[in-house]
């Protein structure tokens, strides 16, 4: 199978943005049922980068939930594995599996495991240790540079994930090997595991740091649909380079007692709690 | 025995090159160690698909782990030392796990690297690859077994590693040795005792068999070339037709060979047991000169045999 042909793909250029931000409400709905229903998980980064990946799924990436394998698709890499509610959610609601599904999340016997495995049907990278992404994504980019596809790789990493080593080796040789045709985006969320990032290890300056290994950098607001979707017009038109968006995002965004709230990295809400985010988010 | 010697990196750097001509989707990557581990002759034919990511083996690893998704077959190449405990996690998690089609190749294995010393001596390597299941895992006896294991490897789907030397190794397989997954090769027959080794110690093993015979012990060497998956019949059959089993093997006691055929015994078919291996980390020195002091030698494993087999006449199935 190879080419284009019409009417394979799912980017739908007609989608307005305020569909697509009543789309995301329903995909932190998903996000916080999930993880409320497995009694684990992590909520906090899932929300912070649901209108990230809103963004992609359902207006920037090549792909056919019809076909998930389909070779000329963009590829989204979920470096931060942990978030998969987010990914889990956006595949459903494009069709990969069906949304019912959903509630199987992390439950035996499932296809939706704990952290992000390809066994999923959409899911292109086994994941669950940090900082693999970014390097998993310049062997896709270089694949399709190779086979003179216009595929497009696009790695979604965690702030506190720039700790690895890993990190740093990929995005010192994404630009050495010239792919413009891979994207990173930074969940700038602030929060890690434990504490705040700037308390657990200081990233500042991000975006400088990027710069210096040879990145085009772009700074948008997270959770602006409109800023990500011309970020990631704008990273499509620079060529010789690999892009960096730092996005600038809220942990928890959408749920007020998860918002900016280390606790919610990795807890799931207990019932109270489940049923007051639902409300937040009707 | 005076054998002929042949390189197995340089017999890998040729048999890429040949594979690379043969299948376009064959790419490379390597890590500012090209010159030694001969991905030279690869890259200089093939630059467009030779991808030099310098010395950072957890990026290596992923990148072939993303190439292996978009249907790409990768060979990884370095040190086994840097390719096997650096980006143990990377090989877990992006390779394993997903059971993708990455190759890694390494060479330098064992306390043959020499003058390097220690760090650079990779004695753990295959207690770590043997741990991944459904890894495939060879460490090839020689150059022709090396030839053969690389285009397997590339025709196979699934991760595999291989291991190989920086010095010559004695050619021990001949024109007609065929090379196959999971199975051990009978390099000789005999029903007193049965001698399992792989890489450069099937040589020692030979030549142990051989003098072995002089005190009428007539011995069974059998190539464990696989390590994974694992040829547990051969090794049930030597036991029950032998009685008393010894292997030899460039690695440390636990985690190789010694502890694959210590399990299969235990689990199947209790036979005594001789375990000639290094028991802790080595030093600087030539190769020739550390094989020796560490004792993995033909006389080492002669030693094993009789001892082994004293303790089979005895009746004593449990090792020393």
């Amino acid at each position: 199978m190879s080419g284009a042909p019409s009417g394979r793909t799912t980017t739908n250029a007609t989608i307005s943005i305020a569909d697509l931000e009543q789309k995301a409400r329903q995909i932190r709905r998903h996000i916080v049922t999930m993880t409320y229903k497995a009694n684990s998980g992590h909520p906090g980064g899932s929300l912070s980068a649901t209108d990230i990946v809103m963004a992609l799924y359902f207006h920037v990436l090549r792909h056919n939930p019809k076909d998930p394998k389909w070779p000329d698709r963009d590829r989204f890499v979920l470096s931060k594995a942990h978030a998969c509610p987010v990914l889990y959610a956006a595949l459903a609601e494009s069709g990969y599996f069906p949304v019912e599904e959903l509630a199987t999340f992390r439950q035996i016997n499932s296809r939706l495991q704990g952290h992000a495995h390809i066994k999923t049907p959409g899911v292109e990278m086994s994941g669950g240790s940090l900082g693999q992404g970014l390097s998993f994504g310049i062997g896709a980019a270089l694949a399709a540079r190779l086979d003179g596809r216009t595929s497009r790789v696009y790695v979604l990493l965690g702030d506190g994930e720039c700790d690895e080593g890993q990190v740093w080796e990929a995005a010192m040789a994404a630009p050495h090997f010239k792919l413009d045709n891979l994207c990173a985006i930074v969940d700038r969320n602030r929060i890690q595991n434990d504490r705040f990032t700037s308390e657990v290890m200081e990233l500042e300056p991000i975006a400088d740091k990027w710069r210096a290994f040879r990145w085009n950098v772009i700074e948008a607001n997270g959770h602006s649909i409109a800023d990500m979707l011309a970020a990631f017009d704008q990273a499509k038109q620079v060529k010789g380079r690999p892009t960096v968006i730092i996005a600038q995002t809220t942990k928890g965004k959408g749920v007020s007692f998860m918002e900016n709230n280390p606790d919610f990295h990795g807890k799931a809400p207990n019932k109270d709690e489940y049923e007051k985010a639902m409300k937040e988010l009707a | 025995m005076a054998r002929t010697t042949a390189s197995t990196r340089d017999t890998y750097g040729k048999t890429l090159l040949e594979l690379g001509r043969e299948d376009p989707n064959i790419v490379v990557l390597g890590g500012d160690l090209n010159k030694s581990v001969m991905t030279t002759y690869f890259a200089k034919e093939f630059p467009q698909r030779f991808f030099d990511c310098g010395a950072a083996e957890q990026n290596i690893i992923s990148i072939a782990a993303g190439l292996a998704s978009s249907g790409k077959t990768p060979f990884a190449s370095t040190f086994a030392v840097f390719g096997t405990g650096r980006p143990f996690d990377q090989i877990r998690i992006s390779v394993s796990q997903p059971h993708l089609n990455v190759k890694i190749v390494c060479t330098h294995a064992g306390i043959s690297v020499g003058e390097d010393g220690v760090s650079a001596q990779g004695i753990e390597d295959l207690a770590l690859m043997c741990a991944l299941p459904g890894f495939n895992v060879v460490a090839p006896a020689d150059a022709v077994e090396t030839a053969q294991a690389v285009r397997v490897a590339a025709k196979t789907q699934g991760p595999f590693y291989i291991r190989l030397y920086r010095p010559a190794t004695p050619v021990v397989c001949g024109p007609d040795y065929k090379f196959e997954l999971g199975k051990a090769a009978l390099m000789r027959d005999g029903l007193d005792a049965t001698i399992i080794a792989y890489g450069i110690m099937v040589a020692a093993a030979l030549d142990a068999a051989e003098d072995l015979t002089k005190q009428g012990l007539r011995c069974r060497v059998l190539n464990m070339s696989t390590l994974q998956p694992f040829d547990a019949d051969a090794v049930v059959r030597a036991a029950r037709e032998t009685g008393a089993i010894v292997t030899a093997e460039e690695h440390y006691r636990r985690g190789g060979l010694a502890s694959l055929v210590a399990q299969t015994l235990a689990e199947q078919s209790p036979a005594p047991q001789g375990v000639v291996a290094l028991n802790g980390y080595a030093e600087s020195g030539k190769a020739d000169e550390l094989m020796t002091k560490y004792g993995l030698t033909a006389r080492a494993i002669e030693r094993a045999v009789l001892e082994t087999v004293g303790r089979k006449q005895q009746g004593l199935s449990c090792s020393a």
